[in-house]
Order: C-alpha cells, then sequence, then structure tokens
C-alpha cells in the first residue's frame, strides 16, 4: 500500500515535470514575443520589460529560474495585467471555476445515476428507450452550442433563470447542466449496463428469495456492487468539467479559471497560459490519484500492484 | 502390419453427409455485415453520414451561391425558397457554407482520425509486441502525455502553429495517436502469447510482418470502433477551437466556426445558429449510433 502510492506519487511528479518541459518549449516556439503585438514599443521599453520577466536570458536560464520558482510554488507574474502574479490570477479565479465544476459533477452524478437506475429496472420498455433517448442526445450535443440554447429558452424567452454572473444561488443551474449533461449521459449508460448484469447474480436471487422488497434490493445490494466502475470514471469527469470551463465560463459569463486560460492564449500571455496548465495538471493528478485511492477502499476485492 | 479389404467396411449412408456444409461459410467482413445491418439504428447513422459526405462533395458544386460571395443587400434575411437556411451578416448563402463546413469538419474528422490511428496502431503495435523495456520507456511515454486532457495539448499546439487547417490536423493528431496506441497495445498484448504468432515466427517471420499481418488485423474490431469515435470527437475539438479562436480562419467555415460565429447574435438571428448545430449534433449523433452498432456487431462474443 504504502509502496503504492510512493510509486504514484513518483510517476507523478515526473508527468508534471514532462508537462511543464512540454509546454515550456511550445510556449517559446511561439514567433515573436509577448511585447511584440499590436504596436510598437519603444526599443528601451521593450528591453526594460524583456529584463524584468527575464527574456533576454538564454532559454535553459529560464527554464531553470522557472523550475527553481516552480518547486516554491511562484508561478510568476502575469505579463499581460500588471502587477498581478499568476498565483493571485488562480486564487482569484478558480473557487468559482471549483464551485460550478462541483455542481455539475454532482447533477451529473444524481441524475445520471437515477436514470441509470430506471432504465435498468425497466429494461426494454418505455422507460428504457427514453433515458437511452436522452443518454444518446446529451453526448451529441457540444457544450458550446447548448448553453446558449438554455439561456436563449430559461432566461430570454421563459425569464426563469438568469442569465450570466454568479450572484445567485439560481445561477449555478444552467451552467451546471450545460458542463454536466454530456457526463450524465455517459454515467446513465454505465450505470444501466452494469446494473443489468449485476441483477442477474446469484446474491440479488438470494435477497429476492429472503422476500425482501424489490426497492430494498436495489437501493441495499444491486446499486452498491454496479457503483463500482463509476468510480473509475470520476478521473475523466474531473479533467472533461475542467476543459469544459473553457466554454462553459465564456458563455456565462463566469469570472474563472477556464475564461482565464482562453483570455491568457488570446494575450499571449505566456506566464498565464503556462502557468495555469501546470496548476490544471497537478490538479488532475491529484484527482486521479484521489479516485485510485477511493477505488481500493470501496471495493476490496481490488489489489493494486506494486 | 497388413491392411486387407475386410478391415474397412462401408460407412452408413446418412453418414456421409455429417461433413457437408449446409449454410455457406461467412468471412468475418460479411458476418460483421450481417450483424450491422440487422441494428436499424446504426443503419440509420451509416445512411445520414453517406448523405451528409456526398452533400459535402456535390453541393456546394451544384448551388448557384458561393460560400465567399458577399451580397449586403441580404443581410441577415432567415430561411427562404432562395436562401433555404438564410443567409449570414454578410449576406453569404448559409446553406452553402454549412455544406463547405461540412467539408472541412469532416475532413479534418477523417483525415486526423486515420493519422492517429496509423501512428497509434504502429507505436502500440511495437511496444505490445516487444513487451519488457522498450514496453515500459514507450508506455510511460504515453501515459505521461495521457494525464493532460487532450484539449490543453490542443489548444498549446494550436497556439504554437496559429490556425489553418493543417495546423488543426496536426494538433488533433498529436493529441489523438495516444489513446489508440493503447488500444492497440492492449490487443496485442493478449494476442501476442496465441499458437498462430509462435507458428510464425518458427517459420521466420521478420516481427514487423507478424505485427502488420498477423497481430494487427486481428485487432481491427476495437481499431474500427475507436476510430468510429474519434471522427466526431474531433469534429468536436474543432468546434471548441473555434470557439475560442484558434480556429479555421474566414472565409473559410468549419461547423464550429460557423456556429461560434452565430453566437454573437443568435437571439436575433437564431436560425444562424440551428443549422450548424444541427448539423454538429446529427453527425455526432450518427456516429455514436454507428459506433454503438460496430461495437456490437464487431465483437465475436455476441454471436449466437
Amino acid at each position: 500500500m504504502l509502496k503504492y502510492i510512493l510509486k504514484r506519487i513518483l510517476s507523478s511528479i515526473i508527468t508534471i515535470w514532462f508537462v511543464i518541459t512540454v509546454t515550456f518549449i511550445l510556449m517559446h516556439a511561439i514567433p515573436g514575443g509577448p511585447f511584440t503585438s499590436d504596436r510598437k514599443l519603444p526599443p528601451a521599453v521593450e528591453l526594460n520589460l524583456n529584463t524584468k520577466y527575464g527574456l533576454d536570458k538564454p532559454m535553459i536560464v529560464q527554464y531553470g529560474t522557472y523550475l527553481v520558482n516552480l518547486v516554491h510554488g511562484d508561478l510568476g507574474l502575469s505579463m499581460s495585467t500588471v502587477g498581478l502574479t499568476v498565483n493571485q490570477v488562480i486564487a482569484g479565479s478558480f473557487p468559482a471555476s471549483l464551485k460550478v465544476g462541483i455542481c455539475a459533477i454532482l447533477f451529473a452524478l444524481i441524475i445520471g445515476v437515477i436514470l441509470g437506475i430506471f432504465a435498468a429496472l425497466q429494461q426494454g420498455k418505455l422507460w428504457d428507450n427514453l433515458c437511452m433517448i436522452i443518454a444518446t442526445i446529451g453526448v451529441a450535443v457540444p457544450s458550446m452550442i447548448l448553453g446558449p440554447i438554455l439561456i436563449y429558452v430559461f432566461a430570454v424567452q421563459l425569464g426563469w433563470l438568469p442569465a450570466v454572473g454568479l450572484d445567485l444561488p439560481s445561477n449555478y443551474i444552467m451552467p451546471a447542466i450545460a458542463l454536466g449533461l454530456y457526463y450524465m449521459s455517459f454515467i446513465s449508460r454505465l450505470v444501466r449496463s452494469s446494473l443489468v448484469d449485476v441483477i442477474k447474480l446469484d446474491y440479488i436471487k438470494v435477497a429476492r428469495a429472503k422476500g425482501l422488497s424489490k426497492g430494498k434490493i436495489i437501493l441495499k445490494h444491486a446499486l452498491r456492487n454496479s457503483l463500482i466502475p463509476l468510480i473509475t470514471y470520476l478521473g475523466p469527469i474531473t479533467a472533461g468539467v475542467l476543459t469544459g470551463s473553457f466554454v462553459i465560463e465564456t458563455v456565462f459569463g463566469i469570472p474563472g479559471i477556464g475564461r482565464e486560460f482562453v483570455q491568457s492564449i488570446s494575450n499571449r500571455d505566456y506566464t498565464t497560459t503556462l502557468g495555469v496548465t501546470v496548476f490544471f495538471c497537478a490538479f488532475l493528478i491529484a484527482a486521479n490519484f484521489i479516485v485510485d485511492l477511493l477505488y481500493m477502499v470501496v471495493d476490496p476485492r481490488i489489489k493494486l500492484e506494486d | 502390419m497388413q491392411y486387407s479389404k475386410d478391415m474397412f467396411e462401408f460407412i452408413p449412408k446418412e453418414e456421409k453427409n455429417y461433413n457437408r456444409v449446409v449454410r455457406p461459410s461467412l468471412t468475418y467482413g460479411q458476418d460483421v455485415w450481417r450483424m450491422l445491418r440487422k441494428n436499424k439504428l446504426a443503419m440509420g447513422g451509416l445512411v445520414f453520414l453517406i448523405i451528409i459526405v456526398l452533400a459535402a462533395i456535390f453541393g456546394p458544386m451544384l448551388s448557384k451561391y458561393s460560400y465567399t460571395a458577399q451580397n449586403l443587400d441580404f443581410a441577415d434575411i432567415g430561411p427562404s425558397a432562395q436562401h433555404w437556411f438564410g443567409t449570414d451578416k454578410f449576406g453569404r448563402d448559409l446553406f452553402v457554407r454549412v455544406l463547405e463546413g461540412a467539408r472541412i469538419s469532416l475532413t479534418i474528422g477523417f483525415v486526423a482520425s486515420a493519422l492517429s490511428v496509423f501512428i497509434g496502431i504502429l507505436y502500440g503495435g511495437i511496444s505490445g509486441y516487444f513487451g519488457g523495456t522498450v514496453d515500459n520507456i514507450m508506455m510511460r511515454i504515453v501515459e505521461a502525455i495521457y494525464a493532460i486532457p487532450m484539449t490543453i495539448y490542443v489548444i498549446l499546439i494550436m497556439v504554437v502553429l496559429r490556425g489553418g487547417l493543417n495546423s488543426i490536423i496536426i494538433a488533433l493528431t498529436i493529441s489523438f495517436w495516444v489513446t489508440m496506441a493503447r488500444i492497440v497495445r492492449g490487443q496485442i498484448m493478449s494476442l501476442k502469447e496465441q499458437e498462430f504468432v509462435l507458428a510464425a515466427k518458427t517459420i521466420g517471420a521478420s516481427p514487423l510482418r507478424i505485427i502488420l499481418k498477423h497481430l494487427i488485423p486481428n485487432c481491427l474490431g476495437p481499431i474500427i470502433v475507436t476510430l468510429t469515435l474519434s471522427v466526431p470527437d474531433a469534429i468536436f475539438q474543432e468546434a471548441f477551437l473555434s470557439f475560442i479562436g484558434l480556429g479555421i480562419a474566414p472565409p473559410l467555415a468549419s461547423w464550429g466556426s460557423l456556429a461560434s460565429d452565430a453566437l454573437g447574435g443568435y437571439q436575433l438571428y437564431p436560425y444562424q445558429l440551428v443549422f450548424p448545430a444541427l448539423a454538429i449534433s446529427l453527425t455526432m449523433l450518427a456516429f455514436n449510433l454507428l459506433g454503438d452498432g460496430l461495437t456490437y456487431a464487431l465483437d465475436p462474443k455476441t454471436r449466437r
């Protein structure tokens, strides 16, 4: 167990280092620096800026400085917003993203599991078909289209929900749906197929022979085992919600880290792009790590190889 | 030992028929096709995709409008007999632009998938076949890439390459091949211990020949399914890139760029969003239905 955890931590560090290196190389392969864009700066100003951000030093020195700073948790200065560090940018925008992301994951999990149960119990009947139609459509509509459609229907036409911002609790409903529908569809299909398999097992027959009610069998016995595959899917969902936030936060005007990332790309704010990428990677690797541990706790049959 | 005639006897008449072939034997391909044809949803998806591909190839040639022709007198008009899908803010015919978008989007989808399949098969094949240290190193690299969502790679690569159809295809290929490599490797690991590989080795077949002629044809099933699902994925990613401003540059159009162009004024001109959105969603749906059908049809375990 301990050996496994140590090994995982080591490989995570290697992965993060790999990502940092690749990102660093990519960022510096871009033609033109961050200060060579629209208007021409006086040479003295440009020299000063380059010195301030360390762009005048050789590449290898810049790489070294960046790595050393990273180890200290310092992601550097933002190039487009004067006086702000990348750490501050992330700290300021991440909470909003986190809240929306958690809402989206909860929406996907709760509704997805409920739909999946319904479909599995009514296998081949109307409910099953209905749930599977919803699930198939959910996979087919990209969130960049779903978001505006939701705003148009529920905010503009019906006026039920606020369109942009994050001030009210009801602000979270539409972004959570737009972000989570794809994963909800996936989860409902996963739960359905896994529940259908579990229902056929012997211990369910025993439970039925004991005279337990159908609801009790499903909730207490069948569902527990059929939810195990779901845990492995939590990692990819986290990743998906993270990248989905680029679109959703722009559409719904949420001041989150996804919007910050997209803006840093169009502003050629290298340090922010690089910093946010590194942050994303560290976050995801940590999330996957927790998911793996959770998997081991929930299902004692699984032994992770050392 | 001596054999004499009376040691043998004729078999009874009915036993003569035991070895007769009652039904013509089917090749794997025919069998898959037979299974697939029974699946109405998958066939619907396939037919829809064929129609879309044909429309994308021939549609723009047949229309009297060009996708670049602007006509400001007819800007932002709704669907009518003249302009089936209406016009955009420059008065360009949306029907032709959606068809033109189909060309670009489908090209991106198919070419990026095909390239990544090619790379993925070679990489996964070599890694899976040789195993040991080679496999270890090759898979560590793949894992490092796989740990990060490909959207982030695609964005970073696009930032470096700066727009254009080729850059999009390169960026998508660079991030897509990893999935394929993992699938092929897994399949080959389970296949390479089987007798037919040993037989090929004993008659002196080279590793490359074994990988290409014996192993890869045997994992075509999962490869085809992944391919079917990676085409819509590529289309999705391209739409995403267009949305954040790293996609196709105008006057060229892809479904993604048409949809994201329409987002600015969709409350006034919803039809400008509806048609590209429908094109993306229906194609996505068709690929997914076909993929589901193929998964079922290609899996020998579902045979009765």
